[in-house]
């Protein structure tokens, strides 16, 4: 079977389409995505926890905020680029993409936990009860599911490029509720508040605890793209397994 | 700065529990991913007869 092939300014861009180009690649960046992750937590911790001031209304519970929403932005997020990579593995039949695919789900999963324990331990203290089936409550508890489901059915196809394509399809047909639920505090009346920060309006909040949720979402996001890209070498690892380029690589003690 | 640290940054205004509910959680479930990845890859590692890992060389 030929390679696809995409040649924009001499460089074939599917190069990095195949295992055993990405391998290397994918190891050279986790360390620089790791350092600027705990950089980014740190610092944003620092801002949260010691330079953002008290909130006048809900005391100090509000710095839950820093972890909740980074977590809760993520969660969504990886759902979007999993479906992505699913869409792209299935249109191109490209075995990378599946993969990459199936090693940001356990990554989303634990970031809607996050998002969902802090929010109940946000919830306690702000509107006196731990869970309500609130639109965005609820919403967000399915992604949980979606997430649990597509690795439930990973786990139970034998055959790799099975599971890959069965995935694959949970996934772009779950990314339905990822709009639901970044949408569900407009369209319905939720317990839960709108949103503070947006794409169109200047952020409702002071300009430090502002800072501090970029610091902690930027954090999340490189925290992400370095577990990802983890794991996605363990797949390749897993999958390839007495490849030619394993060995060579193993020879070479490079792998 | 809004405190020392100390008795007063622990007590979180009285919202400790939610406060450091929320954080010890968050960062004991990175921790036990961070550890699961690792193992994974030793496993793969050692699947694929790594010399590091004393397989066939």
């Amino acid at each position: 079977m030929s390679q696809p092939t995409l040649v924009i300014g001499n460089v074939n861009w599917f190069r990095y389409a195949s295992p055993q180009a990405f391998y290397p690649l994918a190891g050279a960046m986790i360390p620089w995505f790791a350092w600027v992750a705990a950089a980014c937590a740190l610092a944003g911790l620092y801002v949260g926890f010691f330079v953002a001031p008290t909130d006048f209304q809900q005391g100090e519970s509000y710095r839950i905020i820093f972890i909740h929403v980074a977590a809760a932005w993520m969660s969504m997020f990886i759902y979007l680029v999993m479906a992505f990579w699913s869409g792209v593995g299935l249109v191109f039949n490209t075995r990378l993409s599946h993969m990459m695919a199936s090693a940001l789900a356990p990554t989303g999963a634990l970031f809607t936990f996050i998002a969902l324990w802090t929010g109940s331990l946000w919830g306690r203290p702000t509107w006196g009860t731990w869970w309500a089936w609130d639109a965005r409550l609820t919403s967000e508890l399915i992604l949980l599911f979606l997430y649990f489901g597509y690795l439930a059915l990973a786990a139970a196809i034998e055959e790799p490029r099975r599971a890959d394509r069965a995935c694959a399809v949970l996934a772009l047909v779950g990314a339905v509720n990822v709009p639901i639920i970044y949408f569900s505090v407009k369209w319905w009346n939720t317990l839960h508040q709108g949103a503070s920060v947006s794409l169109t309006s200047a952020p409702t909040m002071a300009a430090t605890m502002f800072t501090g949720m970029i610091l902690m979402a930027i954090a999340a996001w490189t925290y992400s793209i370095a577990a990802a890209l983890h794991r996605v070498r363990s797949i390749i690892l897993e999958r390839e397994r007495g490849a030619d380029w394993v060995t060579q690589l193993d020879r070479g003690g490079r792998l | 700065m809004n405190w020392a640290i100390g008795s007063d940054f622990l007590a979180m205004g009285g919202y400790a529990l939610y406060v450091w509910g929320s954080y010890g959680v968050a960062t004991g479930l990175i921790v036990v991913e961070i550890i699961l990845l690792k193992s994974r890859r030793s496993a793969a590692l050692a699947q694929s007869g790594a010399r590091s890992m004393g397989g066939r060389s």
